[in-house]
C-alpha cells in the first residue's frame, strides 16, 4: 500500500538528499571541521544512530517487505561488531606490547610478542593463549571478510533449517529469539574465547591512528556510517523496486499463492534473510568502534525486539519509515535515558524518565500498532493519497468483493 | 491417446472424514472439462491434491507423457511443471497493481537470482498489456488490484493463469460474483484457452456449464458419480437425486 510505484521512485533521491544535507550540516558544526557546536560525544551518537538506521533498513526488508518477523537480527549486528572488534583489540595490543618490549636488551621473538598480546587480552578471563576463533585476528582484511561471512553464514544455515521445514509466523519469531539468546549466553561464557562478559573494549582507539584526536576519528566514522547507510538504502530500494519486490511482498501477503505461481518461496526467504543478516553485520562493524565496547549483553533478545519496535513506529514496508523510526526512537531514547529530560513532579510522585522511558516507549508502540499501523511514515501518504483518490474505487455498478463473496 | 493428467484411486481423509474416496480422473492435453457436484463433494480438495497442497493417503497422480508422479513434487515445482490454478475465492495480490500481478505470473524463470536481475523488456510489457486487454482490464492496468470489483478480480486471476502459459488449468468457480454479461465473456476466455491447453472448470451454475459445451464429470462424496455430455449427466437419475433435484 505505502509503496506505490510513484513514492518508491521519488523517495530514494529525496532520502539521499536529506542524508547529504545532514552530513554537510553536521560536518560544518563538528569540532575538527567546523564551529564545534556539536560535541564529539554527540557526533558519535549521530554516527551510531546512522548505523542503527542501516540495520533498521535491513529489518524492514526482512519484516516489512517479506513478512518474516525476525527477532534475531541484532545478533548479526553484534557478530559484525565482534568480528571487527577482534582485529581492533589485537592490533592495538600488539602495538602497545611491541613498544614496551622495544626497550628490552634482547629483541623479542614473534612468539614472545604473540603470547604477550594473549596474556594482555585474556588476562581478565584467566587465560594467556589465543583461542582458535582468533586465528585471523592479526589481519584486517581477513577480519573484515569475517564481518560479512560470519553473520552471513549463520543467517544462511539458520534460515535454511527454518524455512525448509516451513516454520513461519510466531514460531519463526520465537526461533530467532532463541537463536540470539543462545548466542548471547554462549558469549557470556569465559571459555567462548571472546572474553565472556567483559566483551571487547577500547575499540574507539583505532590502531595506527593514535596521533589523531577522537574528534577527527569520530567524524570519519560518521562519514563512513552515512556512506554505508546511503549504499544500503540504495541496495534495498533496488531489491524492492522490481519483480523481486513484487514477489517478496506477495510472500508477505499470501505465501501459498506465490508458491502456486511456481516461485520457490523458501529460496526467496533465505536470500532476503541472509542478505539482511550481512547488512546487519556491516552496520554492527561500523557501530561498535564508535561505541568503544561490545559485550554479550548487546546480543540479548530484547535488542532485536527494540529493532522491530523502531521499524513498527517508523512504518514498515517503506524504507524511509524504518530510517525515521530508528533515528527518532534511538535519539529520543538517548535523550530520556541520558538524564537530559526534565523530571515531572506530580507532587506525590516524581516521574524520572530514566525509569519511565521504557514504559513510554511500550505505550507508544501499542498506540502506533492500534491507531496508526502505517507508523510515522504514514504521514507522508496523507499528501500523495489525496491526490490519487480521484481515480480510485471500482466502476459504478460493479460489486465490491465483500458483497459478492457469497 | 496419452493423457496429460491421470489421477488414479486417490483417497484423502481429514480427521477420519473421507473427503476424497477412491477418485479416478483423467484429462487429455487440449481438453475442456467441467466438474460439478454438490457442496462438499470434494471438488476443491481434488484441485488441492493435483497442485500439491494436500497429500493424498493413497493413490497416484501422474503427469505428462513421461508419467511423472506429482505426489513427490512441491507446490512450486508442480506449478513450474505446467499446472496453473485459479482459486475459489479470488486471491490476487491486493496491494500491487494489475500490471505487477500479471507480470509476476508471466512465464519466466522463477529463481531468486534471475528474478532479482529481471527487468521487463518491452515485449514482456506488451504481452502483459495484451493480456489485460483480453480480460477487460486494459483501463485498470495501473490500479491496485485490491480496488477492483469481485468479478474483475476473478478475471485478473484468470489473466494470471493465462500469463503462466500452463499445460493444465484448474479453474475453481470462475463465474461467482459475475454479472451475466461477465459470465459470457468468461466462457469465451476459457474456451479459447482450451484450444492450447487442458482446462478443468468447477462451476455450480448449470447454464454456464452448458455454454462451455464440454464433457462433464459429476463428483459426489469424493468420487465420480457420472461422466459424459451435459445432456447425459443431467438425465442421470442419480445425479438428479443428489445434485440437480434439490
Ligand atoms: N483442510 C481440511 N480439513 C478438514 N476438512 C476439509 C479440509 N478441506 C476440505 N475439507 C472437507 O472436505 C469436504 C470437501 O470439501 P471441498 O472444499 O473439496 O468441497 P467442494 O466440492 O469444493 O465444495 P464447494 O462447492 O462448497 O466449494 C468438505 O466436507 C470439507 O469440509
Ligand atoms: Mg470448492
Amino acid at each position: 500500500m505505502g509503496d506505490t510505484f510513484l513514492t518508491r521512485r521519488r523517495s530514494t533521491p529525496i532520502f539521499l538528499i536529506c542524508l547529504a544535507v545532514l552530513v554537510l550540516v553536521v560536518t560544518l558544526m563538528s569540532e575538527p571541521a567546523g564551529t564545534g557546536a556539536i560535541s564529539t560525544s554527540f557526533l558519535k551518537t549521530l554516527g551510531k544512530t546512522l548505523c542503527l538506521c542501516l540495520v533498521a533498513v535491513a529489518m524492514d526488508l526482512v519484516w516489512g517487505y517479506t513478512g518474516i518477523l525476525s527477532l534475531g537480527h541484532m545478533a548479526f549486528f553484534g557478530l559484525g561488531g565482534y568480528m571487527i572488534g577482534m582485529w581492533l583489540m589485537y592490533e592495538r595490543t600488539r602495538l602497545i606490547v611491541a613498544e614496551s618490549l622495544a626497550g628490552a636488551p634482547i629483541p623479542p621473538t614473534d612468539g614472545e610478542i604473540v603470547s604477550a598480546i594473549a596474556s594482555q587480552i585474556f588476562g581478565v578471563v584467566g587465560s594467556s593463549d589465543f583461542p582458535l576463533v582468533w586465528m585471523f585476528a592479526h589481519s584486517l582484511p581477513l577480519q573484515l571478510a569475517l564481518v560479512v561471512a560470519v553473520p552471513g553464514l549463520l543467517a544462511l544455515v539458520f534460515g535454511w533449517l527454518a524455512f525448509r521445514s516451513r516454520v513461519t509466523g510466531v514460531y519463526l519469531s520465537i526461533l530467532t529469539q532463541a537463536m540470539t539468546l543462545a548466542l548471547s549466553l554462549y558469549l557470556f561464557q569465559n571459555d567462548s574465547g571472546l572474553r565472556g562478559n567483559n566483551g571487547l573494549s577500547g575499540l574507539q582507539n583505532i590502531p595506527g591512528l593514535s596521533g589523531l584526536p577522537q574528534s577527527v576519528i569520530s567524524l570519519w566514522f560518521f562519514w563512513g556510517s552515512a556512506l554505508a547507510l546511503a549504499l544500503g538504502y540504495i541496495f534495498a530500494a533496488w531489491i524492492v523496486s522490481g519483480k523481486f519486490g513484487s514477489v517478496i511482498r506477495g510472500i508477505r501477503d499470501d505465501e501459498a499463492r506465490v508458491r502456486f505461481l511456481g516461485y520457490p518461496v523458501e529460496g526467496f526467504k533465505l536470500f532476503v534473510f541472509t542478505v539482511t543478516g550481512i547488512i546487519a553485520g556491516i552496520a554492527g562493524a561500523l557501530y561498535y568502534p564508535q561505541a568503544g565496547i561490545i559485550n554479550p549483553a548487546e546480543l540479548a533478545p530484547i535488542a532485536s525486539i527494540y529493532l522491530a519496535v523502531w521499524v513498527a513506529i517508523g512504518g514498515r514496508g517503506r524504507l524511509y519509515g524504518a530510517v525515521i523510526g530508528a533515528a527518532f526512537v534511538s535519539l529520543v531514547s538517548t535523550w530520556f535515558t541520558g538524564g537530559q529530560a526534565p523530571d515531572i513532579d506530580l507532587g506525590v510522585y516524581t516521574i524520572q524518565w530514566v525509569d519511565w522511558w521504557l514504559i513510554l516507549l511500550g505505550v507508544s508502540f501499542v498506540l502506533v500498532t492500534i491507531l496508526a499501523p502505517q507508523g510515522i511514515g504514514g504521514l507522508f501518504d496523507l499528501a500523495t493519497r489525496r491526490r490519487r483518490k480521484t481515480s480510485t474505487g471500482p466502476d459504478a455498478g460493479s460489486l465490491r468483493a465483500p458483497e459478492a463473496a457469497e | 491417446m496419452t493423457q496429460l493428467l491421470e489421477v488414479d484411486g486417490v483417497s484423502v481423509s481429514f480427521d477420519g472424514f473421507k473427503a476424497i474416496n477412491n477418485l479416478s480422473f483423467s484429462i487429455g492435453p487440449a481438453e475442456l472439462r467441467a466438474v460439478i457436484g454438490p457442496n462438499g463433494a470434494g471438488k476443491t480438495t481434488f484441485m488441492d491434491i493435483v497442485t500439491g497442497k494436500t497429500k493424498p493417503d493413497s493413490g497416484s497422480v501422474l503427469w505428462g507423457a513421461r508419467n511423472r508422479s506429482l505426489l513427490k513434487m512441491s507446490e512450486s515445482q508442480i506449478a513450474r511443471a505446467g499446472v496453473g490454478r485459479k482459486f475459489q475465492r479470488p486471491t490476487v495480490f491486493e496491494d500491487q497493481s494489475v500490471f505487477a500481478n500479471l507480470l509476476m505470473a508471466l512465464k519466466k524463470t522463477r529463481g531468486p537470482f534471475s528474478v532479482l536481475f529481471y527487468r521487463p523488456s518491452s515485449e514482456d510489457a506488451d504481452k502483459v498489456r495484451e493480456l489485460a486487454g483480453q480480460i477487460g482490464l486494459a483501463a485498470q492496468i495501473d490500479r491496485l488490484s485490491g480496488e477492483l470489483s469481485h468479478g474483475q478480480k476473478q478475471w485478473l486471476e484468470i489473466g494470471m493463469l493465462l500469463a503462466q502459459e500452463p499445460r493444465l488449468m484448474l479453474v475453481d468457480e470462475p463465474a461467482a460474483g459475475m454479472t451475466p454479461a461477465e459470465r459470457e465473456h468468461t466462457t469465451d476466455l476459457l474456451k479459447r484457452a482450451a484450444s492450447s491447453c487442458a482446462v478443468v472448470v468447477v462451476e455450480h451454475d448449470m447454464d454456464f456449464v452448458r455454454r462451455l459445451g464440454c464433457r462433464v464429470t459429476v463428483l459426489h462424496e469424493g468420487s465420480v458419480l457420472a461422466e459424459g455430455s451435459i445432456d447425459h449427466v443431467t438425465s442421470d437419475p442419480q445425479v438428479i437425486d443428489v445434485y440437480l433435484g434439490r
